[in-house]
């Protein structure tokens, strides 16, 4: 029995959310190998041969697998997924727009989004937004999977030395192209990753406000910023800093929602931080019921000030 | 060109759901059901590539119980010109809604398949990628804006930290994230003539699909509760805690 991690990588470094998901991967049982899949990406497995646990990275190079194309990506997987038990991906954007075509072409069904690992077939994961925790059991041969990340922790990025060995590239697809990305570029921590996340809401009012008073308390915690549903929605900030069920699921150390109102949508993607702070003025929003220190206050004047005193 | 749409029936957003004393599942009896909120926008996007044009007429289809002819009636309202009701009693899960729309690619032949990213009951977040591995089609996922043109798409995705686009050869499958576009307020006029518009129902085994479910729900509990903290009177007070209760600053 032997789990398979696709990693999420730049082609340069390994993102943080493949840490987590070798972590799933060890829970169900077996060796952990990871799949490294991209152009020029020899530093990226070297980085994955060093995570603690993992026996075996496998890099495939080709300028098909350069931007993470699906057809591509999944292919490179479905020619080696014959010798793994599970085929894990993290529940990234990257992850779940491969996964299910991998499930898919292996006839097999895939259990999204797992949150613990009960037994080898046996897994947790939340449906509803949040609202309930399924345990489900899959009958298939392969276990394709999605992790969740912030239900495990990460996996040590040193101290392994796992054998790095080259694989086929498989042809292109042709079928896809890539034409281009517009990546925000910012020194903050990216938000899945970061410890201290501030998030702002509706109450913000314009996206000159949301930048004036949430920017400067970032700055000041050294935090990334995430945003409600409905802040985005408005154009207060831009739709990769939104914190929810169909947004990014996150869980720093110290979470602070300011102006946020907890419509349930957020609250399922932000409830497993560690300790959560709310400002906010109406002392009947559904954010103070899971905030550990609420403050009923005006954002505009709290949080400079809170800013300012730290 | 034909787009097909398919269309899920879920429980309304605006409704929260309890689990079952028992631990089987979630009530879902006597609660407000609705089209899933990311397949709406799905239908808005076709109907509005056929109003522009590119499209020559707009399929919804839904896979499910009998009430799922309410959900393509208001994917007809919204601009469908006709409607597809898979049937059966059976739970579906992604990846036998993926065998059966795949089935339906085969004998519509449309140009696009455009459909919500995910479903907001099971969160699942796989027909769309799935069905377009089954029928050997390229994919765009959790598009913020697509263009067709020359055999085409241009979409435009929502990935993390940004955006990024992708040229699709067609036909291809686009799965919608929520800021594609604002699907429009249904009208009175719209959902009569919704009303007569051509509904053909199958059954799984018309098309040959076995729809057996691969995955078991052992068991469906409320998820651990946080308790709610305390309320700091000033911004001095929450500092302290933050410094000296919770060590996290």
């Amino acid at each position: 029995m032997t789990a398979l991690v696709i990693a999420e990588h730049d082609n340069a470094s390994i993102k943080g959310a493949t840490l987590n998901t070798v972590t799933a991967a060890a829970a169900c049982g077996g060796d952990v190998h990871v799949l490294v899949a991209g152009h020029n990406a020899a530093a990226a497995a070297q980085a994955a041969a060093h995570i603690a646990g993992v026996a075996k990275v496998i890099h495939a190079d080709s300028e098909a697998l350069a931007h993470g194309l699906a057809e591509n990506v999944a292919a490179q997987v479905l020619a080696i997924a014959g010798n793994y038990s599970h085929i894990l991906f993290p529940a990234t954007a990257g992850g779940k727009n491969v996964a299910p075509r991998v499930a898919a072409k292996l006839d097999v069904g895939q259990i999204s989004d797992i949150t613990k690992v009960d037994s080898p077939d046996t897994f947790e994961r939340p449906i509803y937004a949040g609202n309930a925790i399924a345990t489900v059991q899959s009958a298939d041969a392969t276990k394709v999977i999605t992790v969740r990340t912030t239900g495990f922790d990460a996996a040590a990025a040193s101290g392994g030395a796992a054998t790095v060995e080259s694989a086929a590239a498989q042809a292109d697809s042709g079928k896809s192209s890539y034409v281009g990305s517009e990546i925000a570029k910012s020194d903050r921590p990216e938000l899945t990753a970061a410890k201290i996340i501030v998030s702002g809401g509706r109450a913000l009012g314009s996206s000159e406000k949301f930048n004036e008073v949430m920017t400067p308390l970032a700055d000041k915690l050294g935090a990334a910023i995430g945003a409600s549903r409905a802040a985005v929605d408005a154009g207060y900030a831009p739709n990769d800093l939104q914190v929810g069920q169909t947004g990014k699921i996150v869980a720093p150390q110290l979470y602070v929602a300011c102006g946020i109102s907890g419509a349930i949508q957020h609250l399922a993607g932000m409830k497993d931080s560690k300790v959560i702070v709310a400002i906010n003025k109406d002392p009947e929003a559904p954010i103070f019921s899971v905030a550990d220190f609420g403050l009923e206050a005006d954002l505009f004047a709290a949080v400079p000030e809170l800013t300012s005193s730290l | 060109m034909k787009i097909l749409v398919p269309v899920k029936r879920v429980v309304d957003y605006n409704v929260k759901v309890r689990v079952k004393s028992d631990n089987s599942g979630v009530d879902i009896a006597n609660v407000k059901m609705s089209m899933n909120p990311f397949d709406e926008i799905a239908v808005e996007e076709a109907v509005r590539l056929k109003e522009k044009g590119v499209a020559t007429e707009v399929i919804a289809v839904s896979c499910g119980v009998a009430q799922c002819q309410e959900t393509l009636r208001t994917a007809m309202a919204i601009g469908a010109d006709r409607g597809i009701l898979v049937e059966t009693t059976e739970e579906l899960q992604p990846l036998a809604v993926a065998k059966l729309l795949k089935a339906l690619v085969d004998k519509e032949q449309p140009g696009l398949v455009i459909l919500g990213k995910q479903a907001i009951d099971d969160d699942c977040n796989q027909t769309g990628q799935m069905l377009a591995a089954l029928a050997d089609l390229p994919q765009a996922t959790f598009a913020s804006k697509v263009e067709v043109a020359d055999g085409k798409a241009n979409v435009t995705r929502e990935i993390d930290g940004g955006l990024e686009t992708l040229a699709v050869s067609l036909p291809a499958v686009v799965t919608t994230d929520l800021r594609l576009n604002e699907p429009r307020y249904v009208t009175l006029p719209n959902i009569m003539k919704a009303k007569k518009k051509q509904l053909d129902t199958f059954k799984p085994e018309d098309l040959g699909v076995d729809v057996a479910p691969r995955i078991k729900t052992l068991k469906v509990m409320e998820p651990a509760k946080r308790s709610a903290g305390i309320k700091v009177p000033d911004v001095a007070t929450l500092v302290d805690k933050l410094k000296n209760v919770a060590k996290v600053i």
